[in-house]
């Protein structure tokens, strides 16, 4: 349990995933242009994660283990989230059109978000547990979410900022998750595993 | 010149600066930022990603009438992921240093956005030899980002450059010189980045690219 528990709480705060580690940063300059998408697509992201983490472990423990394939890990995680993200998205698609609707946009942009991948790797090479691995996996989409939204919060009022020229659009995006990420330093070594 | 070299020559400096896929598309941020922290292991990345990059443009350009459109793009990424799988035990067998100082970010090739968007966007329709100079257009520029940044991060965040092994790390400010430790650390790679960019954005606006 008080694994569990700080695995949540350094993958969120101080490890997170896009701030401290840069996994999902394309996507997080993307997407957080307005506070709904930031929301829609975190929601997608804590989904396939979860799903993809889960999937990937019992794939990597139980198949590629005992027949000595882990060389083919790259090749089978990443094909595996590419078809789970559109088995969701057909499954989302029929059980739940209003699910569908606000999400659905932002599956087929998950496939090259590296996070995903990132933690279903981590999650190997860290040699956590099943239920540690979706915890993690859970934890880091959070992080990921938190920076999501707090960066759609500040973008929305950088519109109406004055500025250089120069700086306009992505430039000024980056030096505010910059300061952002100086910001979530100050959790750095809090805790650690 | 004759009309195929100069088409070449286009579709080969077209990726190093008019179309950057740093800093005119805004791919491939996540080992941009990651292994920054010094020239050479931004240089390597570079090399990791441009070989990736090359011979998978190549592979899909020679399969391009063969791949049902429908499911191009997980054909593209189990090609992809065949040759990041090769680099990985590449650099793993040669580069050890290497390999542990890029870690899980080696792998993480298989979800660069600059691959996956030349394949799509280039690769999947051109013949062969134009294909492979855009792939190596691309690489060179996406190298070129990579080494820029990690220059200012390296000298600026350690106030070295050829780091981080001792032996040939030149220290180019003297002893007695404070680096800003901001910028080996990860806000320091955004900063950097942001500030880089708009450098860059000046500089094409004046000079008209």
């Amino acid at each position: 349990m008080e694994t569990l528990l700080s695995i949540v709480f350094i993958y969120i705060f101080v490890d997170n995933f896009v701030l401290h580690r840069f996994f999902g940063v394309c996507p997080f300059l993307g997407v957080s242009r307005k506070m709904d998408t930031a929301i829609g697509m975190s929601m997608a992201v804590i989904f396939v994660m979860a799903m993809a983490t889960l999937v990937t472990w019992l794939l990597y423990t139980y198949v590629l283990v005992p027949f000595n394939l882990s060389y083919l890990q790259i090749v089978t995680f990443i094909l595996v989230i590419a078809s789970l993200v559109q088995l969701v998205e057909i499954v989302l698609r029929k059980i739940s059109p209003t699910l569908y609707q606000g999400l659905g946009i932002f599956l087929p942009l998950i496939t090259t978000n590296c996070a995903v991948m990132a933690v279903a790797l981590l999650a190997v090479r860290q040699e956590f547990s099943l239920v540690e691995s979706v915890v993690f996996a859970i934890a880091a989409a959070i992080g990921f979410s938190l920076a999501l939204v707090i960066m759609a919060g500040i973008r929305e009022r950088l519109e109406l900022a004055k500025m250089p020229d120069v700086l306009q659009g992505s430039a000024v995006t980056l030096i505010t998750a910059g300061i952002l990420s100086m910001a979530f330093l100050g959790f750095k070594g809090m805790l650690s595993l | 010149m004759s009309k195929e070299t100069s088409l070449y020559l286009k579709d080969f400096t077209r990726g190093i600066l008019k179309e950057n896929p740093v800093f005119v598309a805004l791919l491939g941020m996540c080992p941009l930022l990651g292994v920054t922290g010094f020239i050479v292991n931004g240089f390597g990345m570079g090399m990791a990603a441009m070989a990736v990059l090359v011979a998978s443009s190549l592979v899909v350009s020679l399969l391009r009438n063969y791949i049902p459109p429908q499911v191009r793009i997980p054909c593209f990424i189990a090609i992809i992921a065949t040759f990041v799988t090769v680099i990985d035990m590449v650099l793993q067998a040669f580069q050890p240093v290497l390999y542990e100082a890029l870690g899980v970010f080696v792998p993480l090739i298989v979800a660069n956005c600059v691959i996956l968007g030349r394949l799509e966007a280039f690769s999947s329709k051109k013949p062969v030899a134009r294909s492979f100079f855009d792939a190596v257009g691309a690489g060179i520029g996406f190298t070129l980002a990579l080494v820029l940044l990690a220059a200012v991060r390296e000298i600026v965040g350690h106030g070295t450059i050829l780091g981080p092994d001792p032996e040939s790390a030149i220290h180019l400010f003297g002893p007695n010189f404070e680096p800003m430790a901001l910028f080996a650390l990860p806000p320091g790679a955004f900063i950097a980045l942001g500030l880089l960019l708009a450098v860059v954005n000046m500089l094409m606006k004046r000079f008209n690219i």
